[in-house]
């Protein structure tokens, strides 16, 4: 742990808000957006994820979220640019509903994976296994190293209830569906996050059918 | 009381705790994320659970004195509260906030009413035991000894 600290480091003082043009090597820390409504797994889920050894920023909704991206919903006019490098931000949905329609959902509309919450250190591990696969796979650098060098894995919450979840929010004008952005908070919130281009859903998601 | 004897008194309320049911495994997941540059994590986190929640208990509470019961607004506090509480391990605070839920889907005025009460027992009950396990750890650390780790084998 100390030897991946002291490579992460020298990198950051590179990357801080720059993206850089090395390839992320696998010790480098990934920077993991978690979004929760709730404080307490905001602090919960933090602390996984620094433990495993990830960056994290916490926010608490999926604008706040967009915010962080620099996809301010005012500045954007709604009209995502699908080219983006920020769709290849995988996304991680947790909730502690298992409503399977909603899993299927999130699933097709390209979350890479469905936590059952409470999370625990094995769910983050396994983020941490396939986030690494999945940098050594990708070899972009000619696009633009941003999704390369500063790769985030966005976990959101996803805490609405079948009949507040609004069928329409997930519809695209795109050919690739959106992310599982729809997430975190009130229909407010999901309906602005209704055209964010998607993630690369290139990784198989983890959930128990496909064990 | 010398530290030995603390130590054993912990392990053996901790244990209760679990068999009681007031902690479920994701407390063991807490636990595991506390370290030395982390010393308080737990008391943080549960501690924040009971001030953050205390709040939603009110919020609840208000909820359900209004003449037009908004019951998707009650639901949504309550689940609030089921994953917040299933986050720290507080097991029947989360099986309350579970029966609530289905009252609310019903409509049941009468019945969310009787849960909120039952989820406030349950809510103050859990406060008091892990009021009473941060004590003992206190106490312990006080002593100059150290906190045994949680054996999950042993139940």
């Amino acid at each position: 742990m100390d030897r991946d600290d002291v490579v992460s480091w020298q990198r950051r003082t590179h990357d801080v808000d720059a993206f850089d043009s090395l390839h992320p090597s696998d010790t480098e820390e990934a920077h993991v957006l978690a979004v929760d409504d709730s404080l307490v797994d905001r602090k919960v889920i933090e602390r996984l994820l620094r433990i495993s050894s990830f960056r994290v920023t916490t926010v608490e909704s999926g604008s706040r979220a967009l915010q962080f991206l620099g996809l301010d919903e005012d500045k954007s006019s709604g009209h995502f640019d699908e080219s983006s490098a920020l769709r290849e931000i995988p996304v991680v949905i947790m909730s502690s509903e298992k409503v399977l329609a909603r899993i299927d959902r999130c699933l097709e509309e390209g979350a890479e994976e469905f936590i059952v919450k409470p999370v625990k250190l094995s769910d983050v591990k396994r983020l941490k296994a396939y986030m690494r696969r999945d940098s050594r796979e990708s070899n972009k650098s000619e696009t633009g190293n941003r999704a390369n060098a500063n790769r985030k894995l966005r976990e959101e919450e996803e805490e609405e209830e079948d009949n507040n979840y609004d069928e329409s929010d997930l519809s695209a004008s795109s050919p690739s569906p959106p992310a599982c952005s729809v997430s975190s908070s009130p229909p407010s919130t999901s309906s602005s996050c209704s055209s964010f281009p998607s993630s690369a859903a290139a990784l198989a998601a983890m959930d128990e059918r496909r064990l | 009381m010398e530290v030995g004897q603390m130590q054993r008194r912990l392990v053996e309320f901790t244990k209760s705790l679990f068999v009681e049911g007031f902690l479920d495994g994701q407390f063991l997941q807490l636990q595991q994320l506390q370290d030395d540059s982390n010393p308080d994590f737990v008391v943080e986190v549960v501690s924040l659970f009971f001030q953050d929640s205390e709040k939603l208990l009110n919020d609840l509470t208000s909820a359900l004195e209004q003449q037009d019961v908004d019951f998707k607004k009650v639901d949504a506090h309550v689940h609030q509260l089921k994953g917040s509480s299933s986050s720290i391990g507080a097991q029947r605070v989360k099986n309350a906030c579970v029966v609530f839920r289905s009252f609310c889907e019903e409509q049941n005025l009468q019945e969310c009413m009787r849960c909120l009460q039952l989820v406030k027992q349950e809510f103050y009950l859990a406060k008091n035991k892990f009021e009473t396990l941060f004590t003992m750890e206190q106490q312990i650390v006080a002593a100059g000894g150290s906190i045994p780790a949680t054996e999950i084998t042993s139940f």
